[in-house]
């Protein structure tokens, strides 16, 4: 001893843009996150729907024509499969974020899980009677 | 350290996922069959302006479109700097302006009704 | 016993004489009952003195032998040669730097977990004569998964964020954090909070979720960011659109 030990730690760097591809949880990851898009545009779409709702019955109408195109329906299809998936990975961490301790013990995650599931398929319900 | 402010953002994003993850799948299912042009009947402009024209309707369109822009402008930044974009600053500026710009103009809108 | 040739690529770095990582093929007999940790005792004692790695205890309790094993956080200790093929790709660490063979540099997460100040801070000093701090088995049950940490940084191996922006103080860390802000007997989360909540703290987070998978103690890691993210956002609020609510 008393010598000094040489040190050179090396370091293995990681690509910015395409450490995801590494692994299949990072990928699932990105899906995710990737659906924020999808929201933001539908929103705007939404949006406009308000505008057209505002501006009187014609333009309301033109705004229903406009919708009416295979890239209307193609759109729409996306949408409906991105947000179906961003509600899904959202319920099923719900338990993680918020867990909920009843006496001693946590209730346990699946039971918070599908009363999510439940909830969401009564709102939808509600929704699609009400827009119908 | 400071403590960071993105709690304001975060918070909006995190109320704004639970939100869309209950409502947009359905409401995206309504716009489908509108883009089929199934049942066009359906979609009577009445019956619509009614319900946006309801203090409560407009409260409710208010609320999701408010918290749907404003959750997926907090992921969107947090996308972009997950593909390598690292000027967050600028990113925060255009993703929090666009949400900024869509709530400004469904509260005009929604003024208008 | 049946016993199974495998070829285990190592991934050797010498500092004195090598300016890049490099892999190295033995050919190991290894019993089924096996660990990739005991592959490579096997390898230390037969093949090649000069192999260099971290274990102690050899029962997932010490956290020394985390490793990448065909790229996935794992402790050598608790991964079984049957669970993989005739070929096995042993890497140190992701994200730590390499100081030798399999030995990372971890001076960087220890430094992180000593800023979170993982230790009881009490509420108001007692005296022992006033007796001990009592806790019932509910509150106990709030912290008790994230005392199951043993420091193993798989979780940061795990964690995409922490490899992109080092700054990150990281899974574990903040875990442990939570742990002891989770405390009924614990008043120094206003302390943690400076380190906790600042954006190298959680929000560096974006719960990617890694970090609890390939956790070997089952910790959730993940979910313990997510709950400081909610409470740090309350405080937020309370904070400034609510500066006449005390704390």
């Amino acid at each position: 001893m008393g010598e000094e030990m040489s040190r050179k730690p090396y370091v293995r760097e990681i690509s910015k843009t395409t450490w995801f591809l590494r692994q299949p949880r990072y990928m699932r990851y990105m899906a995710r996150e990737v659906t924020c898009i999808f929201i933001f545009a539908y929103t705007f779409l939404l949006i406009c729907a308000l505008g057209s709702l505002a501006d009187g019955p014609d333009a309301f109408q033109e705004f229903l024509n406009s919708l009416r195109s295979p890239w209307g329906v193609l759109f729409n299809l996306a949408v409906l499969v991105v947000t179906a998936y961003h509600s899904l990975s959202w319920f099923v961490v719900t338990p993680q974020a918020m867990p909920i301790q009843r006496g001693e013990e946590f209730v346990p995650g699946n039971i918070i899980v599908n009363a999510h599931y439940g909830a969401w398929a009564v709102v939808s319900l509600i929704i699609l009677i009400w827009g119908m | 350290m400071a403590k960071s402010n993105k709690p304001i953002f975060w918070g909006l994003f995190a109320a704004g996922g639970t939100v869309t993850a209950f409502v947009t799948p359905a409401l995206v299912l309504i716009t489908l069959f509108a883009a089929f042009g199934a049942g066009m009947d359906m979609f009577t402009y009445e019956a619509i302006h009614a319900f946006a024209a309801w203090w409560l309707g407009k409260l409710i369109i208010f609320g999701v479109i408010l918290l749907s822009l404003w959750h997926a402008a907090h992921r969107l930044r947090v996308t972009a700097h997950d593909f390598g974009i690292r000027a967050d600053t600028v990113v925060a500026y255009v993703v929090y302006g666009l949400a900024a710009l869509g709530t400004l103009m469904t509260i005009v809108y929604l003024l208008r009704i | 016993m049946s016993e199974r040739q495998i070829q285990l690529e190592v991934l050797r770095y010498n500092p004195e004489t090598d300016s890049a990582p490099r892999f190295q093929t033995y050919a190991v007999p290894c019993l089924n009952e096996w660990v990739v940790l005991d592959a490579l005792n096997y390898v230390k004692e037969n093949l090649d003195p000069t192999l260099s790695y971290r274990w102690s205890c050899h029962m997932a309790v010490c956290g020394s032998c985390g490793m990448m094993i065909n790229g996935e956080p794992k402790l050598g200790c608790k991964a079984f040669i049957h669970e993989y093929g005739d070929s096995i790709r042993v890497e140190p660490l992701a994200h730590f730097p390499i100081e030798r063979d399999l030995v990372t540099v971890v001076e960087d997460f220890i430094a992180k977990l000593a800023s979170v100040k993982p230790y009881l801070i009490p509420k108001e000093d007692k005296p022992v004569s006033a007796g001990e701090f009592k806790q019932t088995p509910a509150e106990l049950m709030k912290f008790k998964q994230y005392t199951l940490c043993i420091n193993c940084m798989l979780c940061y191996a795990a964690c995409p964020q922490y490899g992109l922006v080092p700054e990150f103080v990281g899974p574990a860390a903040l875990a442990l954090a939570h742990r002891y802000n989770q405390d009924s007997r614990d008043g120094g989360r206003d302390q943690r909070q400076e380190v906790v909540a600042s954006d190298e703290g959680v929000w560096e987070c974006s719960f990617v979720g890694a970090c609890s998978e390939v956790c070997p103690k089952h910790v959730d890691p993940a979910g313990a960011l997510q709950q400081i993210k909610v409470a740090s956002t309350i405080d937020w609020y309370k904070e400034h659109l609510m500066p006449w609510v005390k704390k």
